[in-house]
């Protein structure tokens, strides 16, 4: 790997570089809560003033420009006799993004081993993972931050350059030949040790900030353990099986595909729709059996896929313990509290 | 429309191209006008079916029909009888629109004393009215679809699917699952109410996408979890009567309502709320409600 290191001011002649030829997918505000708490989400910026890298968490992830809600796989001409398949990935720029935390870029990880490291890799999702360009930047901890816990607070791979913040300057990791070309064009210097060591400053300073934790200590055993226990029963009975979490996941992938005829009749198109495991039809199969009708089971379910299932094929959770899924619940379902009330933690 | 006779085809196949109808008891209109609004599709919507009875369209009229479009709820014993005889000539009949499906804005008026309605409403002049009905509870309804208006999309998915003899499934996940997908903030994070957690999903979260709250226009999801929407308006800082309002409003959360009025026994009868006076102002902890004619 190798480090640089620039003053701030460079920051916007490197946003400005970036830009010129490209899009540019970061962080803006889009409003204010009931509390006057800024509300982010992850959106296209051609101003460098607009983003706002010192942002909390935006509440949907940047999932919709590689996996959005909603996808065309292919479309469908027809004609008297037959018909002609057009497919198309659906991605007509490459991207650069902007300002991704740590989680989101293990979430992207995550993405790119059942996508793309499988038999039978899913290009709708490749050709967009393949055309990004990506722009880590560090955070703060908040108080439902638990990356920590997931092995998430910090990203290896995944990313072109990454920065930490060190005070009057950026510490920059540039891991893609792309990255170093484009850190030319800006004024850097190599770091000596002094940068180093505010480097890893910042580093112990935000370790001390984490204060929501899940303890993952054998957790696929316990959880085979407790898969009868009653306090699925509980987290069931409120939850309002409404999909939130999965949709502001950064790693839920689950999809359902529809197939429909254009009203002229004249074209139809294949369609896939995110989908998540909460919902009441999630396991219906043909013919109108629920594997899972009750939605405690379901929920249970998530959590097994995300801590259990995950953790044995790859080694590693399907959570990055980014804390959206609950923040956004309205029941108020959420990650370090489910898995503590399983292992019997009291807080 | 109705001499258009050339067969249409998909794939070679010939179509069944259905006879419908449509017909309205008490209702606004609103949803057979959802129909004929979107004129970049009307002529191939037409093309699909034969209509041949549509007073919003046209002036020819039958009584011979495959598809009986009924919109509106039964108010009157006229309407019960139309309402037979249209059920006897049509094969499939599909009530259409949140009025036919649960009684609608209309069965509002069954809260209260029919005959302060009446002299309400139309004071000394003699009209016959009897509190508002779905249609289901005079003859039996083959499809239901959903809405306040309904969405013209989802009627024109719904004649496509039926002219291709395709199945026709309604999302049974909740308004959130859609209002999630179109990046909406939601509005208790705005310090707004919302029905979208337990109400019946399809509508693409139309009032959500403008910020306004759901009021549960297409009743509830399959197995909504109503208890927990309580808590959570509850928790939000809204009274009881904000979530009772909402459930009451189209009638699609009938049992719920009902069941929840009578666990509220200092919930006062609306009377004054709805007519002549100013609306009433809710306030609560953590967010400000107000009962006017905000949302719909
Ligand atoms: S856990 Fe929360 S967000 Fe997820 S489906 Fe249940 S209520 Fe919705
Ligand atoms: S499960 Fe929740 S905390 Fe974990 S990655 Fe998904 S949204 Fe984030
Ligand atoms: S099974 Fe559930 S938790 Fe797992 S990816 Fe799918 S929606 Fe997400
Ligand atoms: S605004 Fe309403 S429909 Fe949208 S997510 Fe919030 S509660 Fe659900
Ligand atoms: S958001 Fe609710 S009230 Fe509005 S159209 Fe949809 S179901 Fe009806």
């Amino acid at each position: 790997m190798i480090f640089k290191v620039f003053d701030k001011k460079e920051l916007k002649k490197l946003f400005d570089v970036l830009s010129s030829d490209n899009s540019i997918v970061g962080p803006v505000e889009i409003g204010a809560d009931r509390n006057d708490q800024p509300i982010y989400a992850f959106s296209l910026v051609s101003d460098f003033n607009n983003i706002k890298l010192n942002y909390s968490t935006t509440k949907l992830p940047a999932k919709k420009f590689f996996l959005p809600f909603k996808e065309d796989l292919a479309t469908f001409t027809i004609k008297e006799h037959g018909w002609q398949k057009n497919v198309d990935y659906n991605i007509d720029r490459p991207y650069i993004f902007f300002g991704l935390h740590a989680c989101d870029i293990n979430a992207l990880n995550k993405l790119d081993k059942v996508l793309m490291g499988s038999t039978y890799p899913m290009p709708y999702y490749a050709a967009k993972r393949k055309n990004m360009f990506i722009v880590g930047i560090d955070c703060a901890p908040q108080p439902y931050c638990f990356c920590r816990s997931m092995g998430s607070d910090t990203v290896l791979h995944g990313f072109d350059m990454f920065l930490t913040d060190i005070g009057e300057e950026y510490f920059a990791e540039i891991l893609s030949d792309t990255a170093y070309n484009f850190l030319k064009k800006i004024n850097t210097r190599d770091p000596v040790e002094a940068d180093h060591f505010l480097y890893m400053k910042s580093v112990s300073e935000k370790n001390k900030k984490f204060t929501a934790h899940v303890d993952t200590t054998d957790l696929t055993k316990i959880l085979d353990m407790e898969f009868q226990s009653e306090v699925w029963k509980h987290w069931g009975q409120q939850c309002l099986a409404c999909g939130t979490c999965s949709n502001v996941c950064p790693t839920c992938y689950c999809y359902g595909v529809e197939e429909t005829v254009d009203i002229n009749l004249k074209s139809a198109r294949k369609t896939k729709s995110l989908y998540s495991c909460n919902l009441i039809d999630f396991a219906e199969v043909a013919g109108g059996h629920n594997f899972r009708p009750e939605q405690h089971i379901r929920l249970k379910y998530r959590y097994y896929h995300k801590h259990r299932g995950f953790v044995e094929a790859y080694e590693e959770s399907l959570c990055v313990g980014c804390g959206r899924c609950g923040e956004s619940c309205l029941a108020g379902i959420r990650v370090p509290e489910v898995i503590a009330s399983v292992r019997r933690q009291e807080d | 429309m109705a001499g258009d006779k050339a067969a249409k085809t998909y794939l070679g196949v010939p179509l069944f191209r259905p006879k419908v109808a449509f017909f309205e008891l008490s209702s606004c209109e609103g949803c057979q006008l959802q129909i004929v609004n979107n004129e970049a599709t009307l002529i191939d919507f037409f093309s699909l079916v034969e209509v041949v009875n549509f007073r919003e369209a046209m002036t020819e009229r039958s009584d011979n029909y495959d598809i009986a479009f009924v919109e509106g709820s039964i108010t009157r014993s006229d309407e019960r009888e139309r309402l037979k005889k249209i059920r006897a000539n049509a094969k499939i009949l599909v009530a259409l629109g949140s009025c036919a499906c649960f009684g609608g804005v209309n069965q509002l008026k069954n809260r209260f004393d029919q005959a302060w309605v009446k002299n309400e409403v139309y004071g000394n002049f003699p009209v016959e009215t009897e509190a508002a009905r779905p249609l289901e509870d005079v003859v039996k309804v083959d499809l239901n679809i959903f809405g306040c208006p309904v969405k013209k999309e989802e009627v024109e998915k719904i004649v496509i699917n039926l002219a291709l003899g395709k199945a026709i499934v309604h999302p049974k996940y909740p308004v959130c699952m859609e209002c999630k997908a179109n990046e909406n903030i939601c509005l208790f994070d705005l310090g707004e109410p919302c029905l979208g957690p337990v109400t019946r999903g399809g509508c693409d979260s139309w009032c959500p996408n403008s910020k306004f709250g759901c009021w549960g226009c297409r009743g509830p999801a399959e197995d909504a979890n109503i208890e927990q929407m309580k808590f959570i308006m509850k928790e939000y800082g809204f009274s009881e009567e904000v979530m009772l309002d909402r459930l009451e409003c189209f009638g699609g959360f009938k049992t719920y309502a009902e069941e929840f009025r009578k666990s509220l026994p200092t919930v006062v009868t609306p009377s004054r709320k709805l007519f002549g006076t100013p609306p009433l102002k809710i306030r609560g902890g953590r967010g400000s409600y107000d009962s006017g004619e905000k949302d719909k």
